[in-house]
Formats: structure tokens, C-alpha cells, sequence
């Protein structure tokens, strides 16, 4: 099956950071071949929509996403929120990130992921995140993280 | 003179190996994600090796290039599902029963420790089961790409187990 190709960014986008951090996504070509979109950003926070897609099926029986694509979609959601935090630069890589898988999604519906970086020291930002479907009252999952922290010409 | 013992002969080799291998296969290809990633299983005897085949689609990062920390992740929740549920396949096979389609165990959490960058290559991971109970299970998995011994990510996860003969919620 061809790759699909990453998403264009959106034009409509006004808040140059936020247009910055639509661009990085879409260059990623993981983000690109799950079809993911930065959907709302703000200092240390971004949002992020995984749009249902059969590939993604880890349980055929059911119809749920795979943990793993849950966890792709994770990954990359706390990674934008670090870049998006004013201590940090635009570089970061994940040192650890501890998913907890609270219900499956419902099939069918979209997987948007939420994640704030609450903390950055020097070298090291600290994330949380949590995945909600539809029913935004009962979160899917939730994750914890710490990522690098890459500052650049200090 | 004694004579020596009746024991039923054994399986011929290939008969064995294609049960085997086949069991295998369905359990692999009956998940559209697994083949999505593009992951496939060898197998030694009981011993399974995840191997994940480089493509351009599993980059995170273009600019060192890396692969993807969310790929790395899932990757290694694979081969644990995986191995979880071929344990308790094998030793129904084992021991002469028919192994009885299960549903694949579900993941309660999972914590990646992502050593170095994954390189633009192919990906090996195996997973040790730790401790299986009725309900319970603990895994642990590690991934290295050129060099055994220079892992590039491990992980611990807990599942839950499908009761037996469970089909569905």
C-alpha cells in the first residue's frame, strides 16, 4: 500500500508559532502516514487529532486502534507540546514515555491528544498527556514523559 | 534381549514446523496494525524475534533521520502482545490440544526507556514474559537494531489477560 502523503499545512493558520509547529508535524513522515493534525497549540501545549483509519486496527474482532498507534500519536503530541514550550528550542527526542490505557477507543472516531509541558529544566522537559475520543468524560489514555531539552546557540 | 519401549513414533519434522509456523501466521496477520507497520516474526523453536523491516513511512525525525519514538513504542507493545499470546498458544500446542482461538491480551500500561535514536534501519526486538497469571501478565521487551548487545529501546508492560474462551466484552 503506497504511504499516504503528509497532510499540507494549514494556510488558515494566523499564530506564526503555531504555523511553525503545524509545519514540523507535517514534515514528520510517521505523523504524515497516520494522518495526524495539529489542531490547537499555546506555550507548552498542543493538541493533536488522530482521524480513525482501518490500518490502524490492533483488535480485528472489535474494530479498536492498536495501543501502538495510541502511543505514536502520544509520542508525537507531548514532542510538539515541548517544542512549543518558551525554555525549550525546536529539537527534542523522547528519554521515557509511560502510557496508561484506561478504555479502548471507540471505532470509528477520532483519537485527539492533549499534552502539556509542565516542567523544563536545563536539560530535561517533563510532559503529560491524555487521549480522548468522543466521549471527552472518560479519557482513553493517559501518558507521562520526559524529553530532551535542545537549546540552540546558548 | 529387552525391548525397547512403545512410544509412539514421532511427528515427522515438517509436519511439526508447518503447524507451527502456521498457528503463527494466523495469529500475526489476523492484526491490520501489525501489518500496517510492516512487522513480521521468526521463530526458533519457541524463541520469537520481532523484526521490523526499515521504511521511510516509520521516520520520526527527517533532519538526523531517526525513526519514530511513537514506531519504536509500538513496535515493542507488538512483539509483547505477541509473545504473551504465543506462550500460551505453544503450551496448548505442547501438550496436544488443540489451541483455541483467544483474543489477543489488552494493554494496561506500557513505559519505554528509549536508549539511543533509532537508525534508519531494520529493527529486532524479543520479549521475555515475566510473570503470567489468570489475569495478569508482566512483560518485558528489547529492541536493538546492527549490534545485540546495544539496545536502542526496552520497555515493561502489563496486560490483561483474555479468559479462556472469552469472545468478546
Amino acid at each position: 500500500m503506497p504511504d499516504a502523503p503528509a497532510p499540507p499545512p494549514d494556510q488558515t493558520i494566523k499564530d506564526p508559532r503555531k504555523k511553525i509547529a503545524a509545519q514540523f508535524i507535517a514534515m514528520i513522515p510517521h505523523a504524515g502516514a497516520l494522518s495526524m493534525s495539529l489542531t490547537d497549540v499555546g506555550d507548552g501545549e498542543a493538541v493533536i487529532t488522530l482521524p480513525y483509519d482501518a490500518r490502524l486496527v490492533g483488535d480485528p474482532e472489535t474494530g479498536v486502534i492498536h495501543g501502538g498507534a495510541v502511543s505514536a500519536l502520544m509520542d508525537t503530541c507531548c514532542g510538539a507540546a515541548v517544542m512549543l514550550h518558551p525554555a525549550a528550542g525546536m529539537g527534542t527526542a523522547t528519554i521515557d514515555l509511560r502510557i496508561d490505557y484506561m478504555r479502548p477507543a471507540t471505532p470509528g472516531q477520532k483519537i485527539t491528544a492533549r499534552a502539556t509541558c509542565y516542567h523544563v529544566t536545563r536539560s530535561v522537559a517533563f510532559v503529560r498527556a491524555v487521549a480522548l475520543d468522543d466521549d471527552t468524560d472518560r479519557p482513553v489514555a493517559c501518558a507521562t514523559g520526559a524529553f530532551t531539552v535542545e537549546r540552540s546557540g546558548k | 534381549m529387552s525391548v525397547p519401549p512403545k512410544r509412539a513414533r514421532p511427528e515427522p519434522v515438517q509436519v511439526v514446523k508447518q503447524r507451527r509456523d502456521a498457528m503463527l501466521q494466523s495469529l500475526v496477520q489476523g492484526v491490520p496494525y501489525i501489518q500496517f507497520l510492516g512487522i513480521q516474526f521468526e521463530r526458533h523453536g519457541d524463541e520469537l524475534t520481532a523484526v521490523l523491516p526499515y521504511a521511510d513511512k516509520l521516520i520520526g525525525n527527517p533532519m538526523i533521520p531517526a525513526l519514530h519514538g511513537g514506531v519504536t513504542a509500538a513496535f515493542l507493545e507488538v512483539a509483547a502482545i505477541i509473545e504473551l499470546s504465543w506462550t500460551g498458544i505453544w503450551e496448548d500446542m505442547e501438550a496436544g490440544a488443540e489451541p483455541v482461538p483467544r483474543r489477543l491480551p489488552k494493554t494496561i500500561d506500557f513505559n519505554v526507556d528509549y536508549l539511543r535514536s533509532g537508525l534508519p534501519r531494520d529493527a529486532y526486538a524479543r520479549a521475555r514474559v515475566n510473570r503470567s497469571g489468570r489475569r495478569y501478565a508482566s512483560v518485558h521487551v528489547e529492541a536493538w537494531q546492527d549490534n545485540r548487545s546495544r539496545l536502542f529501546a526496552q520497555a515493561t508492560g502489563h496486560f490483561l489477560m483474555p479468559l479462556r474462551g472469552e469472545k468478546g466484552e
